[in-house]
């Protein structure tokens, strides 16, 4: 049954010797987030030397200098530790979904999970008992209300949950991709709706959330979103191989024996864990997604999703950490909203991408 | 080219009583065509053919698993197919499909290498033993060169043999191709079925392929399957399907007349005055042509006209005579058809 020695082959050429050039490029990316975590956990209202840090990181920080200490392990360090949750976590959902949908500017919003997460929180901030959890906003900051974190984490779960129903029933990703962008319309009007009939104070509290924030997750809270993120970011190795079977399309996928509703819910389910838990402690970050997936596919040079995925795990977090430290802008006391930094910096790179494709194709 | 194999011992598919068609809402099925009988054996190229809508492509699709049959058996290496979980469908069968591949950033060398999918691990990692095929099938397709080169800069006839690669690689003994010569120029079309015979002689394969070229595939087929539009197949070498006259009456509904002398397909239905052609030869056989497309009915017998050709290939001139008129000689086919028209114009 088996006719075809691979007689007519010449000698194997140089598929493996573009490997060590990917890994020499994960390296660098190695390399890259932990300059930017140091970097990250330096700077802020009190800069703090890089040597200090290093140490401090380490655990071998001067016992005596209590106030950095503090200002390190319990700000800095578990800021830095959310940047890194946060930008992995949205680096891999956003390429997941550009190759379960085929589409460049698909993102981990693609399937209506952010405005998922945003339709739980405006229930709790919106609602008649939206005083409480405004001034637990106010006191705790964004992330430290379980109240807000439960809201987001239930939306996005109950987005997902129809989603994935959905997942099981269509055949098309195309589809799929239409029915969660219009998932996501519906549940940003509703939020509108809600928003418009509300005081105030309280739609102030609610457009605090929208942007973004990775200050506040600390003890607990962190256990848990780093939990969501390792397990996340677990199921998508174990997508690798489907990914990339799909990158020929579902009936080529199919007939190179890929379950692909099996697959499809692999890929959401991760996703969902991925962009939800994200979402729910840290609010909405945008293009971070979208942005991450062009840059590793440009910076590494390929389509294999055992390279690409952990290439999008560390050039997010790079690219979090960083934004998270242009946020502090140098010099300053004032730190930007993080998702004003992401979006500032990833609408360009989306409009690059846009506009290489036509140059490329008539190159 | 070597001969073909000897007679295997087992066929590669069987399909009994198979009947095609779509359930659609729950609905009564609607049958497209069957029952069906079919076998494909090791090392044989068997050409698909047969009129739009007569149900080509949900054959294949049938066949490659990728819809279900509404009834009878099918079964791929002696196991039914709808037994067969998707890895195990994968390594007996793989296709090329019309549709084209969105990802245009792919190498073909990666393209190629997919076709491995279902003989690696949960990671996807080739070993030695995958690499080898991947060459081998860039080497048997004549690929190799444009390993490194994005799919999406590949002109239509490089990528078809790309996904031909790519199937080869995935190294199943039956090999399906929906239509593989559309989109591709003359050429191209008749390297592609070239190869695709080749492979089926030197790899053992047994491959399906539809096609709407018939002049190729009488050429190039072992056998041919021929789904008239009454959806009653019938399987055979070419050449009996055309001597028993099953092959010019599938494709008469569609108001074309196969021509058993030529082995082609009449473009021109004359209704003028009938020619008596003499002579043999290359010559005869354009000039032949050249009578049907003016519009004169060429015959053996006698007619009102006569028209001798010469007896050598680029030399000779052609004779002409009709009813009460001298003999007239001409040293081209324009020049004899001009005089045609106007002597049979002055007869009225």
């Amino acid at each position: 049954m088996n006719p075809a020695p691979p007689t007519l082959g010449a000698e194997p050429q140089s598929p493996t010797a573009r490997r060590p050039r990917l890994t020499q490029g994960l390296l660098g990316l190695v390399v890259l987030v932990v300059l930017a975590f140091v970097l990250d956990v330096a700077l802020g209202p009190v800069r703090i030397p890089v040597l200090t840090v290093a140490r401090h990181l380490l655990g071998h920080g001067a016992a005596a200098d209590t106030a950095t200490a503090f200002i390190v392990h319990q700000i800095r360090l578990p800021k830095a530790l959310t940047a890194l949750a946060v930008g992995s976590g949205l680096g891999v959902s956003g390429l997941q979904m550009q190759t379960l949908f085929r589409n460049p500017l698909a993102g981990p919003s693609a399937l209506g999970l952010t405005a998922g997460a945003g339709l739980g929180v405006a229930l709790v901030m919106l609602t008649g008992g939206g005083g409480a959890s405004a001034l637990a906003v106010r006191q705790l900051g964004l992330a430290g209300s379980w109240a807000l974190v439960l809201a987001a984490t239930a939306g996005a779960a109950s987005v997902m949950a129809l989603v994935l129903a959905l997942a099981a029933r269509l055949r098309d990703n195309v589809v799929l991709l239409i029915v969660g962008l219009m998932v996501a319309s519906v549940t940003g009007a509703i939020v509108s709706l809600w928003q418009y009939f509300s005081a105030p104070e309280q739609i102030q509290d609610y457009l605090l959330w929208t942007f973004g924030a990775l200050g506040g997750v600390t003890g607990p809270h962190l256990a848990v979103l780093a939990t969501v993120v390792a397990l996340g970011l677990g199921l998508a190795l174990a997508s690798a191989k489907p990914l990339n079977a799909l990158l020929l399309g579902e009936n080529y996928a199919r007939s190179l024996g890929l379950r692909v509703r099996r697959s499809r819910t692999l890929i959401i389910l991760s996703t969902s864990l991925l962009a939800g838990g994200v979402t729910a402690f840290c609010g909405p970050i945008g293009f971070v997604g979208i942005a991450v997936p062009h840059l590793t596919r440009a910076l590494l040079g390929t389509a294999d999703h055992r390279i690409l995925l952990p290439g999008a795990c560390l050039l997010g977090a790079a690219l979090v950490l960083a934004c998270d430290c242009l946020a502090q802008l140098p010099g300053s006391q004032i730190t930007l909203p993080i998702n004003v930094v992401t979006s500032l910096l990833g609408a360009p790179v989306v409009l690059w991408v846009v506009l290489r494709r036509p140059i490329r194709a008539a190159a | 080219m070597s001969l073909a194999p000897p007679p295997a011992a087992a066929p590669i598919l069987t399909a009994e009583n198979l009947t095609l068609g779509y359930t659609v809402r729950k609905k009564v099925p609607r049958l497209v065509a069957g029952p069906l009988q079919l076998t494909l054996w090791p090392g044989e190229l068997v050409c698909l053919l047969g009129p739009n809508g007569a149900g080509k492509s949900t054959l294949l699709r049938t066949l490659a698993g990728m819809q279900a049959p509404l009834g009878g058996s099918l079964a791929i290496g002696g196991v039914p197919l709808a037994s067969l979980s998707p890895e195990a469908r994968a390594r007996q069968l793989s296709i090329v499909l019309t549709e084209r591949i969105e990802a245009s950033h792919l190498t073909v060398q990666e393209v190629v290498s997919l076709g491995r999918h279902p003989h690696t691990g949960w990671l996807g990692g080739l070993a030695a033993h995958d690499h080898a095929q991947v060459q081998a099938a860039l080497a048997a397709t004549g690929t190799a060169q444009f390993a490194p080169r994005p799919v999406g800069e590949l002109s239509d006839g490089e990528r078809q043999k790309v996904l031909l690669a790519r199937a080869l690689a995935q190294d199943t003994p039956l090999l399906v191709l929906d239509e593989p010569t559309a989109h591709l120029d003359l050429p191209n079309r008749v390297a592609l079925l070239r190869l695709l015979h080749q492979l089926a002689r030197t790899l053992g394969k047994a491959i399906l392929l539809s096609t709407h070229e018939l002049d190729l595939a009488l050429q190039a087929a072992d056998r041919v399957w021929l789904l008239p539009a009454t959806g009653e197949l019938l399987a055979g070498p070419p050449e009996d399907l055309v001597l028993s006259g099953a092959f010019a009456a599938a494709f008469q509904r569609e108001g074309l007349a196969f021509d058993i002398a030529t082995g082609t397909f009449e473009l021109h239905a004359p209704t003028g005055p009938p020619v008596q052609l003499l002579g043999d030869g290359p010559a005869a056989f354009w000039t032949r042509r050249a009578l049907l497309r003016a519009g004169f009915v060429p015959t053996a017998g006698p007619a009102a006209g006569c028209v001798t050709v010469p007896a050598e290939t680029g030399a000779g001139l052609w004779l002409s005579q009709l009813p009460g008129q001298a003999a007239r000689a001409h040293s081209t086919i324009g020049a004899l058809l001009q005089a045609l028209r106007n002597d049979f114009n002055q007869l009225g």
